[in-house]
């Protein structure tokens, strides 16, 4: 273990020069540009092995991608927002291929208006995809995440691609204390990739990607769902190794005082962090403030966020990102549509927040608990979806 | 035609074994048929190289005739016929199938 200090874009890259991928295949985007732009370096210096293809759009980037992974190559990009976007088309084909592409991702916001800041619109954009959404609180984390992601999306029962994310300038940028495992650990933990089948493998010759009509499409998307099913538990077996072998424990949720906690509130990404300090604070004062921290979106924590928030008295969701859906946000809704199912169904609010780069403060994410006190006391929610920290 | 598997059997990603095209007869999608009048040939083998289906039969050196499993009468054979030499005719296939 090494500690040292690292942006989220820099962790990321150092992971990816562990990683050694065969081929890396990248445009940049702000705030996401320096992952690749460091990593090109590192090829450049012969530190890895990896052929970089500079493309001229995200769109060929993923296709590059694509094509390595199909042809055997563990393959990765990096993106952001709007580079994401151009990226749709393609995001599918990787996970519909079940090819296990990893892709460190920068949430920003999408245009428009045009904005290079941080909010989760691209990110969610992506989220019925296919892919495994990784959310990184900070620094250690994305670069935890990453070198997880490897292990996780390549497992023969899983075979997806994932994306790992780190808020826009808030993490991409932000210099953190990290600590890095040695290189020939993280070889270790990862081990070596290995295909079923590839289309450089011409002994055993196959087509890819053909026509799939009424007759098969069907049977393939099953296939590509029960993926996603099998995929909690190797994300959680995975944690728990990581855990056991480098001291950092993952799951898909994270739970921040919660156990007794009668108000919480749901986030993501950094948020995460400065919710912590409020709840602390809180807790002095006596109120029972707790959080839930969502890892994994995709495939969503359904079960675990059921549990965590059964006995809880109020539920904030938090959403950095407006679903311009006529109701609620993504998060909110699908958190919601969890606590269906569980043995209560605790009184729940939605709050957008932070679009386009906004500033959370502690005052406003302290609002968020002083309502949720009042929602308790009452049983009565007044206003479903709430705006936090926009002008009116 | 056998039964077809199930997701839990089919090989996963939409893989499909290399070959299979020969399964696939795309003799039926045919409405106008490519015929040859042997007097005519020259062997130039210009239809063997541009017919997208594999349906010129060629044995040594010589076109000996059309797969009508797999030909789809798209005419391309015929159009690539030298001009002075139009040894394919194409002829609408309701005349084969009335007779
Ligand atoms: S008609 Fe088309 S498919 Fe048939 S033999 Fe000629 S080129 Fe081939
Ligand atoms: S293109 Fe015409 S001349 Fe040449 S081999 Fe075919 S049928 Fe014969």
């Amino acid at each position: 273990m090494k500690r040292v200090a690292r942006t989220g874009n820099e962790a990321m890259a150092e992971a990816m020069r562990q990683i050694n991928p065969d081929v890396v295949a990248a445009y940049p985007i702000t705030p996401a540009t320096e992952i690749v732009q460091i990593f090109s370096q590192f090829v450049a210096d012969g530190l890895v092995d990896t052929e970089f293809v500079a493309v001229e759009s995200e769109h060929s980037a993923m296709s590059a991608c694509i094509g390595a992974a199909a042809a055997g190559a563990r393959a990765m990009t990096g993106t952001s927002s709007q580079g994401l976007a151009l990226m749709y088309e393609m995001l599918y084909i990787a996970a519909g291929l079940r090819l296990p592409i990893v892709m460190p991702e920068v949430n920003r916001a999408l245009s428009s208006p045009i904005n290079i800041h941080c909010d989760h619109s691209d990110t969610m954009g992506a989220r019925d995809s296919g892919w495994i959404q990784i959310f990184s609180e900070n620094s250690q984390e994305a670069y935890d995440n990453v070198i997880q992601a490897v292990r996780i999306c390549e497992h023969p029962q899983v075979r997806l691609p994932g994306l790992i994310t780190v808020d826009g300038f808030i993490i991409s940028h932000g210099l953190e204390v990290v600590d890095l495992i040695h290189d020939e650990e993280v070889k270790s933990f990862i081990g070596e990739y290995k295909t079923e089948r590839s289309l450089l493998d011409i002994k055993h010759p196959y087509s890819l990607g053909a026509l799939d009509l009424q007759d098969f499409y069907f049977e393939h998307k099953r296939q590509e769902a029960e993926a996603m099913y099998n995929t909690p538990e190797v994300i959680r077996a995975v944690g728990e190794e990581f855990g056991k072998r480098f001291g950092r424990k993952y799951d898909l949720i994270e739970k921040y005082k919660l156990e007794d906690a009668e108000l919480a509130i749901v986030v993501l990404g950094s948020t995460a962090g400065t919710s912590r300090v409020v709840i602390d604070d809180l807790r002095e004062k006596g109120i029972k403030a707790g959080m839930l921290k969502i890892r994994i979106f995709r495939p969503f924590p359904h079960k675990e966020i059921a549990e965590s928030l059964s006995s809880v008295k109020a539920v904030a969701v938090m959403d950095r990102v407006d679903g311009v859906a006529g109701f609620g946000s993504p998060t909110f809704n699908e958190v919601r549509a969890a606590l269906y199912d569980g043995p209560t169904r605790p009184p729940i609010v939605n709050y957008i927040y932070g679009l386009g780069g906004r500033e959370i403060s502690l005052e406003e994410i302290t609002s968020v608990y002083k309502n949720l006190e009042k929602i308790a006391k009452t049983g009565e929610v007044k206003k479903i979806v709430n705006y936090l920290g926009v002008r009116e | 035609m056998s039964k077809k598997p199930g997701w839990k059997e089919l090989a996963s990603g939409d893989l499909l074994e290399a070959g299979t095209a020969k399964e696939f007869e795309t003799g039926d999608w045919r409405t106008l048929r490519p015929i040859k009048d042997d007097e005519k040939c020259i062997n130039c083998l210009n239809c063997w190289i541009w017919c997208p289906d594999s349906a010129i039969i060629v044995k040594d050196e010589k076109m000996i005739g059309i797969d009508y499993r797999y030909c789809k009468g798209c005419g391309i054979c015929a159009r690539v016929c030298p001009p002075k030499v139009q040894a394919i005719k194409m002829v609408d296939e309701r005349e084969f199938r009335e007779k």
